[in-house]
């Protein structure tokens, strides 16, 4: 750092100080533009009809009234879509973590037999799969459709996340474990009281990863829940934002539940958004890990 | 990786004395029962995962096999008949191939043209940013939409592209004035709509690898450069691009292996009934004649071929990129 004062001097030629101006003035630009839909949402979300359809665009909206936020908290349907989609989110989360922690920790253990065969077949999948119209008949033959479970349980790990989380758990100190061993735990108790509490980052990352992903999944509602009583949140979105859209057996699940009213579906899109803003400053400490350790390595 | 060495036919007292009490994967004495029970909790605590695994991957690879039948749901999988490579010669003489195919291929090549290179400018532009807070401030704003699903961003999509309401779309219309055009519903629209929406919700994400790979550059290269008397443009050229021109390397090959997976979600929510002849990929051609039609047998069998490819793509993809000198995917 002893340099930085010399390197800050080097760099002070003229050509030098405009493409420095030009560039912060560009992806400032740029980050501005990322998150101008959002804010134009929001800002609509809160404004009146007229005022949408007059004003070209605006930030902030002239008259500030909650109408479309209490209209949509009053519809059975959004109320309904919403629960749902927490309830899913949270024991979707827990089933998935669990799932996930309880088989990337056998798989760190380099002794246990059968654990490469095991590896293998994990490894597999990342590469080929069924695809969506066997998966489908799985589901059905398991007669999970029309059930909540059904966008639980083909999800239930991911198996890029398992391969991370099996990583993390072989870079734990061995000593650790080995002394509760010798104090007479069995692996459970290694596991549950020792290798758990050590796992607290990496359970945090996950489980916003997952819970992120069964918020925002549309395509599990597609498949496998015909019965618009218990639609995603996602599902409603898309109905209410996207009604010209051609998918005949969606729409013929629709109920006559229409709102005309454009700030409706600012509202709605806000609803479903705000949970993921919420989140995100979390997310943000923590994702950049589950992003770098990209590569399947064993 | 010096045992691997040792040869199979060693005296066993050698091999004892020196790897004692560690359990061995080879040359297993103990029979099988008694791994079960010595590891029983690690596999108990194995179990739920590898019955995941089976049921909702592995069943399905075996339910492949209705693509070479006649499946009829009341036969089941063992009962339906076979008919060997009917669905898949239906498939490539019949009029869909030739138009998925096109569409699939020219969706892979606008995002090669134009969606792969982009987090690599802006990484690069934010690598030359000298104010952290300025930088940081950047990096959280445009990592946001990567976070939002699909269906939020055809919303938004649509939204401010509606011919009615939508903001872009009417000040595109002042500006070029004439006849309103509906952007969202319009097929001469659809390609480039998606190639904006991934534009959106992809670039910034897609820095941070390239922004790891650069601030692994070791500093003292642009110190010595200093001292030679380059200035900051031969630095980027010399040392900078250099450096993440592996990493460049290694994601366009995976890129490439992912060349027959367009969006699913993005695709379908986006897909209008005056844009279906250009916005028809296989995935969604698989889930209209599947789910929609119930053409188990021909849907299945269309998505095994895209699977296929896909295989190949992805095999042939890190053989590339072990030949050059890259580490691979596995």
């Amino acid at each position: 750092m002893l340099n930085k004062k010399k390197s800050v001097r080097y760099y002070d030629s003229l050509g030098s100080r405009t493409f420095d101006v030009l560039n912060v003035v560009l992806l400032v630009g740029l980050g501005i533009i990322t998150v101008l839909p959002l804010v134009y949402v929001l800002a609509g979300s809160f404004a009146t009809e007229s005022e949408i359809s007059s004003r070209p665009f605006f930030l902030w909206p002239e008259k500030f009234v909650t109408d479309t936020y209490q209209y949509i908290f009053s519809t059975d349907t959004f109320v309904r879509a919403l629960l749902t989609t927490i309830c899913v989110t949270a024991v979707g989360t827990i089933v998935q973590l669990a799932l996930t922690l309880t088989m990337a920790y056998p798989l760190a253990k380099r002794a246990l037999p059968g654990r490469a065969l095991v590896l293998n077949l994990v490894i597999f999948t990342l590469v080929f799969s069924g695809g969506m119209i066997p998966t489908y008949l799985v589901v059905r033959d398991l007669g999970l459709l029309n059930s909540y479970w059904a966008l639980i349980l083909p999800l239930a790990i991911n198996p890029f996340y398992l391969i991370v989380v099996k990583s993390f758990f072989q870079e734990l100190p061995e000593a650790l474990e080995e002394a509760a061993r010798i104090d007479g735990c069995n692996e459970l108790n290694v596991f549950l009281r020792i290798v758990l509490p050590l796992s607290k980052p990496i359970i945090a990352t996950f489980s916003l990863f997952y819970a992120v992903g069964i918020w925002n999944d549309y395509m599990s509602t597609l498949l496998y829940i015909d019965d618009s009583k218990k639609w995603t949140l996602q599902m409603i979105v898309r109905q209410l934002t996207a009604t010209n859209a051609d998918s005949a057996n969606v729409l013929q699940q629709l109920e006559t539940v229409t709102f005309p009213e454009q700030g409706l579906k600012f509202a709605v899109v806000v609803v479903a958004t705000l949970p993921i803003l919420l989140f995100y400053p979390f997310l943000q400490k923590h994702f950049a890990k589950g992003v770098l350790i990209g590569s399947v390595k064993e | 990786m010096a045992t691997d060495l040792v040869p199979e036919v060693a005296p066993p007292a050698a091999k004892v004395s020196r790897r004692a009490p560690a359990p061995k994967r080879r040359r297993r004495t103990r029979p099988l029962w008694q791994d079960l029970l010595r590891y029983r909790w690690l596999y108990l605590l194995l179990l739920p995962g590898l019955v995941y695994f089976l049921v909702f991957k592995y069943l399905p690879m075996y339910g492949l096999s209705i693509a070479f039948k006649d499946y009829v749901p009341f036969l089941g999988y063992s009962g339906s008949e076979w008919v060997g490579l009917k669905h898949f010669q239906e498939l490539f003489t019949g009029p869909d191939f030739g138009r998925l195919m096109g569409n699939t291929m020219l969706l892979a090549l606008l995002t090669i043209v134009f969606v792969f290179p982009a987090p690599i400018v802006v990484a690069l532009l934010l690598n030359e940013l000298r104010v952290n807070v300025v930088k940081r401030s950047v990096q959280s704003l445009i990592y946001i939409p990567h976070f939002l699903s699909w269906t939020i961003v055809a919303s938004l999509t649509y939204l401010l592209f509606s011919v009615d309401f939508g903001v872009i779309a009417n000040w595109i219309h002042g500006l070029v004035g004439g006849q309103k055009t509906d952007y969202v519903a319009q097929a001469d629209w659809f390609r480039p709509l998606i190639v904006a929406q991934l534009l959106w919700k992809q670039t910034g994400w897609g820095t941070i690898i390239y922004l790891a790979a650069l601030a692994g550059v070791d500093s003292q290269l642009y110190e010595a450069a200093r001292v030679d008397g380059a200035g900051r443009w031969r630095q980027f050229w010399h040392i900078t691009l250099p450096s993440i021109a592996p990493t460049v390397v290694i994601m366009a090959i995976l890129t490439s292996g992912n060349l027959l997976d367009s969006g699913f979600e993005q695709i379908w929510l986006m897909t209008t009934s005056l844009n279906r002849d250009v916005a028809d990929v296989f995935d969604t051609f698989v889930y209209s004649i599947g789910i929609t039609q119930g053409a188990f047998s021909y849907a299945t069998a269309v998505g095994l071929f895209k699977g296929l490819v896909g295989v190949v793509l992805i095999f042939g993809s890190n053989f590339l990129a072990k030949r050059l000198g890259q580490r691979g995917l596995f």
